[in-house]
C-alpha cells in the first residue's frame, strides 16, 4: 500500500515554505512532526523541517543517522540525484508547469498555431483510416492509433522546444 | 584679517578671468579669454537660523560690491523702441456722398462693457502647470518597436506595432495597416497592454511631420450660417487624404521589412487578443 516510507536517507521535495522546490534528505527523525533535514548539494542548510511539507521521493540515500553534512553530500553526489531527479517526469511536469506560467502573448500564438496544425494531421490521418475502414467493409483493418505517429511528425517542424512539454500535456 | 581677505576673495568671483590672466598668462589666458567660466560666488551671508542671515542689506550691499555693479540697458535699444511705436489709428474710406471722404478709427477700441464688480485677484498658487507643460511619462515596458494590444476603441483587441511618443503623451501606433488594417494613429498609454515582444526598429525613419495637431480630429465651425445649416457642415465622416496614405506606406514599408525577419510575428500582429475561460489577465505573462 506504502511504497515510500520516511526512512534515514529518504530524499523528499520540500512542496512549500522557504525552502519550495528543493530537494533534501532526512538525515534523522525528531519527533512526530519534525525532522532533521539537510540538503547540501540544493542549498538548504541542515535544519528541522516539519513532514507536512515534505514529499516523499523514490530516492533513498546510504549514510547512518546524524551523519553530517560532508557524508551527506557524498552519498548525494555518489548516487546523482540531482540528475537522476532531473529525469523523473515529476521534475519534468513541474518544469512544464514553470515553461508554461511564463508564456508570453507571442508564445501563447505560436503553442496555438502548432496545436492547430498538429491537431489537423491527426484528424487528417483519421479521417483516412476511418475512410479505408468504412470502405473495405468487414475486412479485418486495424485501427492502428495514429497519436504515437503524430509526435515523430511534430519533431521536424522547427518550432521552440517549448512545444514539448504542452504537446504532452495535450495529450495526456 | 578677515576684512582683507574678503575683496581677495571678491575679486576672484568676478573679475576671474583678469586677475589669473595676469599670474598665470602661460596657462590661462588663452582658455579664459574663449569661454568665461562663470564661477558663482557662494553666498556670501551666513546663515544663523532658518531665514536669517548675518548681515542686514545694506552690509550685504557692501560686501558684494554693487556700489561698482551698476548695469544699465544699452541705450540703442531704448531708442529702437521708441520709433518702433505700433500704431494707434487707421483711416478708413467712408462711402457716401458728402461724407468726406474717411474717417480716423482706432485700432484698439475701449472695452464696450465693464463687470459691475471687478473681479478678485487671485491667490497665488504653484506647481499648477497647463497640459502643454505637464511633464510626460512613459512605461518602461513601452520602447520604441514593442508590439501593443489596444483594448479600447475601434480597434479593440488588435496587436499592434508602437513607434514613439508624441508631445500630448500619447503614442503612435501602426498596424501595419496591411497586416490588420490599424494605420497610424495615436493611442492611450493606460488603455493598451505592453507585450514582451520587441521588433527591432533601429534606423527607422518616422517622418518629423506626424505630431499631434496632424492626428487631431478637424472641427470646422464657421458660424456665418443660420441654424439649420449648421448640423450639415460638421464633418462626421473621416475622409482619407493621399497625405496619410503616403506617410502609411512611407513607415509601413520599413517596418514591414523587419517583421518578415521574424517568424509568425506577422500571423500574430493579424491575430486579435481575447480572454477565455480559464485566462486570467493577472496571471498571464504578456
Amino acid at each position: 500500500v506504502f511504497k515510500r516510507f520516511v526512512e534515514i536517507g529518504r530524499v523528499a521535495f520540500i512542496s512549500f515554505g522557504p525552502h519550495a522546490g528543493k530537494l533534501v534528505a532526512i538525515v534523522d527523525v525528531i519527533d512526530q512532526n519534525r525532522a532533521l533535514v539537510d540538503g547540501p548539494c540544493s542549498g538548504v542548510r541542515r535544519q528541522a523541517m516539519p513532514f507536512k511539507c515534505m514529499q516523499l521521493t523514490d530516492f533513498v540515500l546510504k549514510f547512518p543517522h546524524s551523519a553530517r553534512q560532508k557524508c551527506v553530500r557524498l552519498a548525494w553526489e555518489k548516487e546523482n540525484i540531482n540528475e537522476k531527479w532531473s529525469a523523473t517526469r515529476w521534475a519534468k511536469k513541474i518544469e512544464a508547469r514553470e515553461k508554461k506560467a511564463k508564456m508570453t502573448d507571442f508564445d501563447r500564438y505560436k503553442v496555438m498555431k502548432a496545436k492547430k496544425m498538429r491537431n489537423r494531421i491527426i484528424k487528417h490521418e483519421m479521417k483516412k483510416l476511418q475512410r479505408m475502414a468504412s470502405k473495405k467493409g468487414k475486412k479485418p483493418e486495424k485501427a492502428v492509433k495514429p497519436g504515437k505517429g503524430k509526435k515523430a511528425e511534430k519533431a521536424p517542424k522547427a518550432k521552440k522546444p517549448e512545444k514539448a512539454p504542452k504537446a504532452q500535456k495535450a495529450q495526456k | 584679517m578677515a576684512g582683507e581677505k574678503a575683496p581677495a576673495e571678491k575679486k576672484p568671483a568676478k573679475k576671474k578671468a583678469g586677475e589669473k590672466a595676469e599670474q598665470k598668462p602661460s596657462q590661462k589666458a588663452a582658455g579664459d579669454k574663449k569661454k568665461r567660466v562663470k564661477k558663482y560666488h557662494a553666498s556670501r551671508n551666513p546663515v544663523l537660523a532658518r531665514g536669517i542671515g548675518r548681515y542686514s542689506r545694506s552690509a550685504m550691499y557692501a560686501r558684494k560690491a554693487l556700489y561698482k555693479r551698476k548695469y544699465t540697458a544699452p541705450e540703442t535699444k531704448i531708442e529702437k523702441k521708441k520709433k518702433e511705436m505700433p500704431r494707434a489709428t487707421i483711416t478708413k474710406p467712408v462711402g457716401g456722398d458728402k461724407n468726406g471722404g474717411s474717417r480716423v478709427v482706432k485700432i484698439r477700441k475701449m472695452p464696450r462693457y465693464y463687470p459691475t464688480e471687478d473681479v478678485p485677484r487671485k491667490l497665488l498658487s504653484h506647481g499648477k502647470k497647463p497640459f502643454c507643460e505637464h511633464r510626460r511619462r512613459l512605461r518602461a515596458s513601452i520602447t520604441p518597436g514593442t508590439v501593443l494590444i489596444l483594448l479600447t476603441g475601434r480597434h479593440r483587441g488588435k496587436r499592434v506595432v508602437f513607434l514613439k511618443q508624441l508631445d500630448t503623451g500619447l503614442l503612435l501606433v501602426t498596424g501595419p495597416l496591411v497586416v490588420n488594417r490599424v494605420p497610424l494613429r495615436r493611442a492611450h498609454q493606460k488603455f493598451v497592454i505592453a507585450t514582451s515582444t520587441k521588433i527591432d526598429l533601429t534606423g527607422v525613419k518616422i517622418p518629423k511631420h506626424l505630431t499631434d495637431c496632424y492626428f487631431k480630429k478637424k472641427r470646422l465651425r464657421k458660424p456665418k450660417h443660420q441654424e439649420g445649416e449648421i448640423f450639415d457642415t460638421e464633418k462626421e465622416k473621416y475622409e482619407l487624404t493621399e497625405q496619410r496614405k503616403a506617410d502609411q506606406k512611407a513607415v509601413d514599408s520599413q517596418i514591414l521589412a523587419r517583421i518578415k525577419k521574424v517568424p509568425q510575428l506577422r500571423g500574430y500582429l493579424r491575430s486579435t487578443f481575447s480572454l477565455s475561460n480559464g485566462v486570467y489577465p493577472h496571471k498571464l505573462v504578456f
